[in-house]
């Protein structure tokens, strides 16, 4: 952390920029549009992952397609870098801003433009937020799929910077499989529209490189999104394990039943104590491992799937296996192991928490070796993880008050991450790159694939100017890595359910 | 298992970005038709064959871009699983990696996915003849732009796709196709209607005055969406043929176009086929192409030609997008060796 003090520019060159911008925004923006002074910067100055703060130079809040263009072409000529931000919910510090550069502030652009309940798209602007979305098409049966656990919050412009999932992924799909088009302004000014209202558009899919690229490549001006019809009947099976490993390979048994749940996650003994400790919820505190697992569809469909699943658990070495009662008890269950981030912030004064995803047949072996470092480090580390995707969320708890302790927390985080690139994983499965991970890319990419990246990157933005040293990191940047550090518990947003 | 060559053809590609010379991708020569001729030396890839990894309960197989698409599907029904976005063969040569660079999807695509959205990872030469992979085996990855699904329907024009990780899914219990009688525009209007339920539909189609909708999932599941939705059963085969244009609606037709279009879209062309809720239609007339392009763009739509004569056989982009295509090429293919000109003429 103390690294994103270091490199910062010089306050004469920031004074100098901001001279130069600050006349041309005053031009497009009205004054309650444009922030500048230090009380009104700081509310920005850092989003979801609150150990990586700077002070933006200046903050624009535009309300339409005209400003964001304006500003673009303003901040292109005059060579100053601009970072998007959504709600500020991120958890990689894609949005941490740039000491030198303009922050643009998407939210007062929230607005829903258009519902087509016969086409199932609805077209909106990026800064509404995930959840509004799917309150507004309720009415019509309708949902949108990704559910990121910060819905409530985050907007629909930061999901697609980061190509956000939720519980529902291995079903319904990431932010990726339901986009249907983008209107994009590039750094220039321009304006592109990626993808269609048809179900391909002409050239390549540059929303494919668009959605995950960390408002690297452009800023989204407005979207349109694929609704889903809600589905029938929803029910959640609960399954305790007494042995972690036996959890794991449960997970691979429902797959090979030929059974695609809605979602399925699981927490490990230490979460789910401190989950149970945290808003009693029923679980079974004995267990090593709770698996979680939805299923939806028509109501015949589920109950055919509920049987085979429960058959499946119980046959795979489950010692119970609960079907949730009602609505009220399956938001009961839900309830626990959406709590599980708070819950361990309670037990613990600090945690680090990664966001490795692997195959889901290493899942045992990953989970032993992740285990068997809790000796090694003489720390505890809780697991609550969306299984049916392999995408772990190993919570690492330290007293960050002991730098030993600090010290060898960071070493755990390093050894998990690099654990789930050697079983063929990857270092973010949802999270995202941002400031927090750039160091880790190196390990993820070794060869000339962060070169690659970089040239196409500047097929986009050709001065480097969108969100300038996030997500990619340069060839000579490649050192120490960086985790999420949580203090006594105080996340950013703690009123939002964390996964 | 099947064959690496991957050495060999980093150090063809090398070479010819060395001299400048372009290189012609060739895989199956299934899809020739898709596109404009090929120019420059063959870089054939049917000699890179094998599964390099599958394990059903991934939900993953990793597969050499070589490997013949009968081979890689007869492997996942072996363990009761499929490609999920049913890719047209048009022919028993067919690669995968063929498949993925046409990025062509079959019957399933409005309910299931593209062929981009199964689509995990990939293994890539780019134009300087650099060994590439991007995204892995895993079902979420946000480590770095997401180039494995750019490289998906590319057409050869970014860089040779070497490898694919794709995403996989068990085969369906039971399958029902039903059919009924009805006007194009009934056919469209009672897929739209029906897409906005949550019902079991994996297919949709409208050919010589019957809607056929496929349902698929537990048998419980379709047998009930079967009685609310009504009309008869007909015969599962029906999207195979639909799949590979050899449906009796287009098999014979010497002109044939591909129109993706809004599926609730009004369009004033009179379509054979159609499917995907409305929103890939088939069109068999003789409307002159720019007329044709004209009326497919005004609803939001495009046109490729599959058969016949046309002076373009993709949809032309506009010059924002044109320019930035051309500096997408640049940066994976700096010198412009691979297939240039057979999707877009400016690229």
């Amino acid at each position: 952390m103390t690294a994103i003090q270091s490199g910062l520019l010089d306050q004469a060159i920031i004074d100098d920029r901001r001279a130069r911008i600050v006349p041309k925004l005053q031009a497009i923006l009205s004054s309650d549009q444009l922030k500048v002074t230090q009380e009104d910067l700081a509310p920005f100055e850092t989003d979801g992952l609150a150990p990586y703060r700077r002070m933006p130079m200046v903050v624009a809040l535009p309300t339409d397609k005209a400003q964001v263009i304006a500003i673009m072409k303003a901040c292109q000529s005059e060579d100053i870098p601009v970072v998007t931000r959504g709600a500020g919910t991120g958890l990689s510090g894609g949005a941490m801003p740039h000491e030198g550069g303009v922050l643009l502030s998407m939210t007062k652009m929230n607005a829903i433009q258009n519902i087509d309940p016969d086409a199932r798209i609805i077209t909106v602007q990026p800064g509404i937020r995930n959840a509004a979305v799917t309150q507004a098409v309720a009415p019509y049966g309708l949902y949108y799929a990704p559910d990121p656990s910060s819905q409530i919050a985050c907007s629909i412009g930061g999901n697609i910077a980061e190509n956000s999932g939720g519980v529902h992924c291995l079903k319904y799909g990431l932010t990726v499989h339901n986009v249907l088009q983008a209107t994009v302004i590039t750094i220039d000014g321009g304006e592109l529209t990626l993808g269609g209202e048809s179900l391909d558009a002409p050239g390549l899919d540059l929303m494919a490189a668009l959605i995950g690229s960390e408002g690297m490549l452009g800023v989204v001006v407005e979207a349109k999104l694929k609704l889903l019809p809600i589905p029938q009947v929803t029910k959640v099976v609960s399954a305790a394990f007494d042995d972690l490993g036996t959890a794991g390979r449960a997970v691979g048994d429902i797959i090979a039943a030929g059974i695609i749940p809605a979602g399925l996650e699981m927490m490990d003994k230490l979460s789910l104590q401190a989950a149970e400790n945290f808003l009693n919820a029923g679980y079974p505190t004995w267990a090593e491992a709770l698996l979680l697992c939805e299923v939806d569809g028509t109501a015949e469909e589920v109950q055919e799937h509920i049987e085979d699943v429960t058959q499946v658990l119980k046959t795979a070495g489950a010692v119970e296996v609960k079907v949730a009662r009602d609505d009220a008890e399956r938001e009961l269950f839900w309830k626990g192991r959406k709590s599980a981030f708070p819950a361990v912030g309670q037990i613990s004064p600090d945690y680090y928490c990664m966001d490795g995803t692997i195959p889901r047949g290493e899942l045992p072996e990953v989970l032993q070796k992740i285990s068997d470092m809790q000796d090694k480090y003489g720390l505890q580390c809780a697991n609550v993880f969306h299984a049916g995707d392999g995408n772990l969320h190993p919570l690492i708890m330290f007293d960050g008050n002991d730098p030993v302790q600090a010290e060898k927390a960071q070493q755990y985080g390093s050894e998990i991450l690099t654990t789930c690139v050697e079983h063929g994983g990857t270092i973010t499965g949802e999270h995202g790159v941002g400031v927090e991970k750039i160091n880790e890319m190196c390990v993820q990419f070794p060869g000339e694939e962060l070169t690659q990246f970089h040239a196409l990157k500047r097929a986009f933005d050709a001065k480097e100017l969108m969100n300038p040293g996030k997500a990619i990191p340069t060839l000579n940047r490649c050192a120490e890595f960086g985790h999420m550090h949580v203090h006594h518990g105080e996340m950013p947003h703690p009123e939002l359910e964390r996964f | 298992m099947g064959q690496d060559i991957t050495q060999t053809l980093v150090e063809q590609i090398a070479q010819a970005h060395q001299e400048a010379r372009p290189l012609a991708i060739h895989g199956g020569g299934t899809k020739g038709f898709l596109g404009h001729d090929l120019v420059g030396e063959v870089v054939d890839i049917t000699g890179h064959q094998g599964i390099v990894n599958y394990q059903p309960v991934e939900l993953v197989m990793t597969v050499r871009a070589g490997t013949p698409l009968a081979e890689v599907e007869a492997a996942l029904a072996e363990k009761g699983q499929c490609l999920a976005f049913e890719p047209p063969s048009f022919g028993s040569a067919a690669t995968i990696g063929g498949t993925i660079a046409t990025g062509l999807s079959g019957p399933a695509r409005p309910y299931t996915g593209s062929a981009r959205d199964f689509m995990l990872g990939v293994r890539v030469i780019n134009g300087q003849g650099q060994a590439l992979r991007f995204g892995g085996e895993v079902m979420k990855n946000v480590a770095g732009y997401d180039v494995s699904r750019l490289m998906t329907a590319s057409h050869g024009s970014l860089g040779l796709i070497t490898e694919v990780s794709l995403k996989v899914l068990p085969v369906a219990k039971s399958v029902k196709t039903l059919a009924t009688s009805a006007s194009a525009n009934e056919a469209i209007a009672l897929f739209n209607r029906l897409a906005g339920q949550p019902l079991p539909i994996s297919a949709t189609a409208w050919a010589e005055g019957q809607a056929y909708i496929r349902l698929s999932g537990a048998a419980s599941a379709v047998d009930a969406a079967a009685k609310q939705i009504g009309g008869e059963l007909a015969d599962n085969s029906v999207w195979a043929s639909l799949k590979e244009l050899t449906h009796n609606s287009v098999a014979e037709q010497s002109t044939l176009w591909r129109l993706s279009v809004p599926q609730t879209a009004s369009l004033d062309l009179d379509c054979p086929l159609i499917e995907w809720g409305g929103g890939q239609r088939w069109y068999t007339g003789d409307a002159p192409e720019q007329e044709l392009r004209a009326k497919v763009e005004a609803v939001g739509g495009h046109a490729t030609l599959y058969r016949g004569q046309a002076e373009r056989v993709f949809h032309p982009l506009n010059p924002a997008m044109s320019a930035l295509h051309s500096r997408i090429k640049h940066s994976f293919d700096p010198k412009a060796l691979f297939n240039v000109g057979r999707f877009h003429p400016e690229f």
